[in-house]
């Protein structure tokens, strides 16, 4: 019998850190300058013109109350280090030992304005992984400028645009095509670089059409953008017929690998015959993400491409590693410098510390652990698998529905994941949008957790269904056992409601200052 | 917010006989004879029984007797209730126990399609309608799911208003039994209704703000105004979706007839065949449809106005479709039904065409015949 947690979140009701404290409050106080430091150095060190004329709004409290608060606030959370199957999120243990190697100075105290010999180290270590991007893709080139996945595939854009623009055809090349069922990232930046979005929809082998590509893809195709197995679970096994049809309309083709984790060691873009392709670190390889550290898209080409990226690119110049600003062809930056450096060495030390064969037996291990909760969630009553008339193995993840429990019980998957913090559990991915599946959750397991974890996780599922079925009302008003009851949605749609800054939440909300010590 | 119940006790009761429908007591008295059992009524209690735990003591005004009371028997309800009539069987006894309601905000009725329109028919101005899903044909844009559904989202329209969203432009959908039973679909469309719809609250983890489905609509209409070219005849189908295009040239369109646009004047309304072959002339002809919910028909199904004729000089590459990607997904197939009477134009016709789901955005469908 599998343990069903017991959890209560602390609740504290503290003020924001900006209407906490009393004036004169400090953290430290620091002695005056003594008169001989003053003679050495004068006193008026920083240029007038850039001297602040009025003082800096910020809260006056002792050190030890900003330690509390934040120990509070911390405790109103989940802290991230629950069981969380979080699909398509690829969720990781981002290990203290890579997080220390980017705290050390040869990382964390490096600029990019450095002369390049003075930043041979790092440069190595980013020019290593990319040779190692290069083994799991085929690809020739890769850079680490894109700060996320979305901005990756925006990359992929932009390359696409520069390379229709040098051949002067980007007035005919106008159209994206992709799946309804892709990273929605695809479509999206397309249409930000300006293409036309052309969606295919999903039939039934769970994946679009062959007929339905050759019918999209014309002289006015620019690029493809796929993921494979997209996010129902479900590889593509036409996939090289699909890059064939695509490139002989002439058009690009990009393998988002958003969805690498089934398929990392197993598969390289190149082979499969694609231009390009995409990984994100703070994904698939082991670095931080969201609320836990900026994240990386690594972006990579062939060479046929490669004068097209970003600049600067990290290459080998005999035994130095050198920035190559000269690329004429460039569509420029999609971000400064050259990337989120801390992430992309922790991204190698995951890699490094996994090695080829363990990166080949983590990809196993997640598709192993998705179709054991396939196997225990089918025996969940009220729960149904997408595409439930495809007979494959799923790959590392799969869409389930709650269809049959909601339409029994009026719970939905929204009311299901609420409740499932009572347990101290991660509230689940549902799908993104639109949603084709009733009511939808997508778990991922990944390589990480233990069977005891993911048995508790599902036991977790199997509880909140029975309570649907007995008491709903306990499922609809969930949360209980949390900081906070219910979050009304509408205020993330109202951009007259949100805030980010205590400026803006002071503008706002119509709030008078009232941050202690304000001048 | 005041609540209005009201119960159509027949409906649903043809589907399970295999009688396709149940309008009418004739159909009635036959789905009866062959053996069904009325579901409406328990349907009903089903929604109730989750609205009363949900919200107890919660004010229904509704009728007396099987067309509403009755299905409430012993729940925590507050239910406030009109005067007592004697029952024809017919549609009648809907619209007269809409009509004996107090003013309401929202009209619940348990039913299928045929109730929807008896409801719509007499309902009042800025009234909102949602239905209890009992019926046999149940295409209309008024239900909710389920049951359940209904009753929380009655539960919700009471107590937890963030939880609602109203639509204002729900399509009131029937379909002939009478063709359905002799084996043709052919919906169509009777009118547009307020609708209470459950919000569906977004994770904030990913999302960011939502694309509506009205706005990415009017984008794609935009879209197709931008692209019209002079001289060419535009025949605007029926449905909300082909309408947006007309709204989009700052016209009203007629939403349940077939309108003409001419160099962005409107060159005619609510017209047929004859008027649009007419309007035609040698113009090259362009023509604007929308998709109907569920079935997926393009053309053949409540807009015969524009005829084989008319879409042969318009051709396949003529068709100017619009659909929101939401509808698109909730087609019980994943394809187009046009059935224009003419074999080898549906033929012709056939294969992946472009739907127009928003701003430079489209979604590939494939066209069959039925």
């Amino acid at each position: 019998m599998t343990r069903i947690p017991e959890f209560h979140a602390a609740k504290w009701n503290e003020p924001v850190v900006m209407e906490m404290g009393r004036p004169g409050a400090r953290g430290q106080l620091f002695p005056a300058p003594e008169d001989e430091v003053t003679k050495a150095v004068g006193t008026d060190l920083i240029p007038h013109a850039m001297v602040r004329k009025d003082r800096a709004e910020l809260p006056e409290i002792t050190e030890f109350e900003a330690q509390r608060h934040y120990l509070h606030l911390s405790q109103m959370t989940l802290g991230m280090m629950g069981i969380s199957l979080f699909g398509t999120c690829t969720m990781k243990y981002n290990s203290k030992t890579a997080e220390y190697a980017t705290l050390r100075p040869e990382v964390a105290e490096l600029h990019p304005y450095q002369h390049p010999d003075t930043l041979q180290g790092v440069l190595e270590i980013i020019h290593d992984f990319d040779c190692m991007l290069r083994s799991l893709s085929g690809m020739d080139q890769f850079i680490f400028q894109a700060g996320g996945g979305a901005d990756a595939a925006y990359t992929m854009t932009a390359v696409a645009r520069a390379y229709w623009q040098d051949r002067g055809m980007l007035g005919q090349r106008t159209e994206m095509v992709t799946s309804a069922q892709s990273h929605p990232c695809n479509p999206a930046t397309a249409a930000a670089a300006g293409f036309k979005v052309v969606n295919l929809p999903l039939e039934e082998n769970g994946y679009p059409s062959l007929e339905a590509l050759k019918a999209a893809v014309s002289d006015k195709t620019a690029l493809i953008m796929l993921n494979n197995p997209d996010d129902m679970g479900i590889y593509n096994p036409e996939i090289k017929e699909w890059v064939k049809v695509a490139k002989e309309a002439g058009a690009l083709c990009f393998y988002d690998h958003a969805n690498f984790n089934g398929v990392m060691g197993k598969l390289s873009a190149r082979e499969l015959g694609f231009d390009a392709c995409m990984f994100m670190l703070h994904k698939t390889f082991g670095a931080p993400k969201a609320g836990g550290g900026p994240a990386v898209g690594a972006y990579g080409c062939t060479d046929e491409l490669a004068p097209y990226l970003p600049c600067p690119l990290i290459v080998q110049d005999g035994a130095r590693y050198v920035l190559d600003e000269d690329r004429p062809k460039s569509c420029g930056k999609v971000r400064e410098f050259w990337g989120n450096v801390p992430q992309v060495v922790k991204a190698y030390a995951w890699a490094r510390s996994m090695g080829a064969e363990g990166i080949q037996l983590a990809s196993d291990i997640s598709v192993v652990a998705n179709n054991y909760m396939d196997k225990k969630l089918a025996e969940i009553p009220g729960l149904e698998i997408s595409n439930p008339s495809i007979d494959l193995w799923r790959m590392e993840m799969t869409r389930w529905s709650l269809g049959p429990l909601t339409e029994a019980t009026g719970v939905t998957t929204v009311d299901f994941a609420n409740r499932m913090a009572d347990y101290g559990i991660d509230p689940y991915w549902m799908s993104h949008e639109p949603w084709i599946v009733a009511e939808p959750f997508t778990p991922e397991a990944g390589e990480l957790w233990s069977k005891e974890d993911i048995d508790t996780w599902i036991g977790v599922i199997a509880q909140i269904a029975e309570e649907a079925r007995t008491n709903p009302e306990l499922v609809k008003t969930a949360p209980h056992n949390q900081a906070i009851a219910q979050v009304k949605g509408d205020v993330f749609e109202d951009p007259a409601k949100w805030a980010m800054t205590w400026r803006a939440h002071v503008r706002k909300s119509g709030l008078q200052d009232k941050a202690n010590g304000a001048a | 917010m005041r609540i209005g119940l009201i119960v159509n006790p027949n409906s649903g009761l043809g589907g399970a006989v295999g009688l396709k429908g149940t309008d009418g007591p004739d159909t009635v008295a036959e789905a009866l004879r062959r053996g069904a059992t009325p579901q409406a009524g328990l349907r009903t209690r089903t929604a109730l029984e989750l609205l009363s735990r949900r919200v107890p003591k919660a004010t229904l005004f509704s009728a007396p007797g099987r067309l509403g009371a009755d299905w409430a028997m012993g729940l925590p309800l507050d239910l406030r209730l009109s005067r007592q009539r004697s029952l024809t069987g017919a549609g009648y006894d809907t619209q007269q126990a809409v009509l004996d309601l107090p003013p309401v905000d929202v009209i619940v009725f348990a039913g299928g399609d045929g109730t929807a329109r008896d409801v719509m028919s007499v309902i009042p101005e800025g009234a909102a309608i949602l239905g209890i899903p009992c019926g046999v044909k149940m295409h209309s844009g008024v239900f909710a799911v389920t049951p359940s559904a209904t009753g929380s989202m009655m539960a919700d329209l009471l107590s937890n208003q963030d939880r609602i969203e109203w639509q204002n432009e729900a399509e009131i959908m029937d379909i002939d039994e009478a063709g359905l039973r002799a084996g043709v679909i052919a919906p169509r469309l009777y009118g547009l209704a307020r609708t209470p719809v459950s919000r569906t609250l977004m994770q904030a983890a990913k999302g960011g703000p939502r694309m509506n489905s009205a706005s990415a609509l009017a984008a794609a209409a935009a879209g197709v105004v931008r692209d019209m070219t002079a001289e060419t005849l535009y025949v605007i189908g029926p449905g909300t979706s082909a309408g947006a295009v007309m709204t989009a040239t700052g016209h009203r369109p007629t939403t349940l007839g077939v309108d003409a646009l001419l160099n962005g004047e409107m060159v005619a309304q609510d017209t047929d065949a004859l008027g649009l072959n007419r309007l035609a002339q040698d113009r090259p002809v362009g023509i604007v449809l929308g998709v109907t919910g569920q079935q997926g028909f393009l053309l053949g199904r409540g807009n015969q106005q524009i005829d084989a004729n008319i879409i042969r000089r318009a051709g396949r590459g003529g068709l100017i479709i619009l659909a929101t990607e939401e509808k698109l997904a909730a087609l019980a197939q994943p394809c187009l039904f046009v059935d224009t009477g003419d074999l080898e134009l549906d033929a012709e016709l056939g294969g992946f065409i472009r739907v127009r789901t928003g701003e430079a955005r489209e979604m590939m469908m494939r066209v069959t015949s039925c």
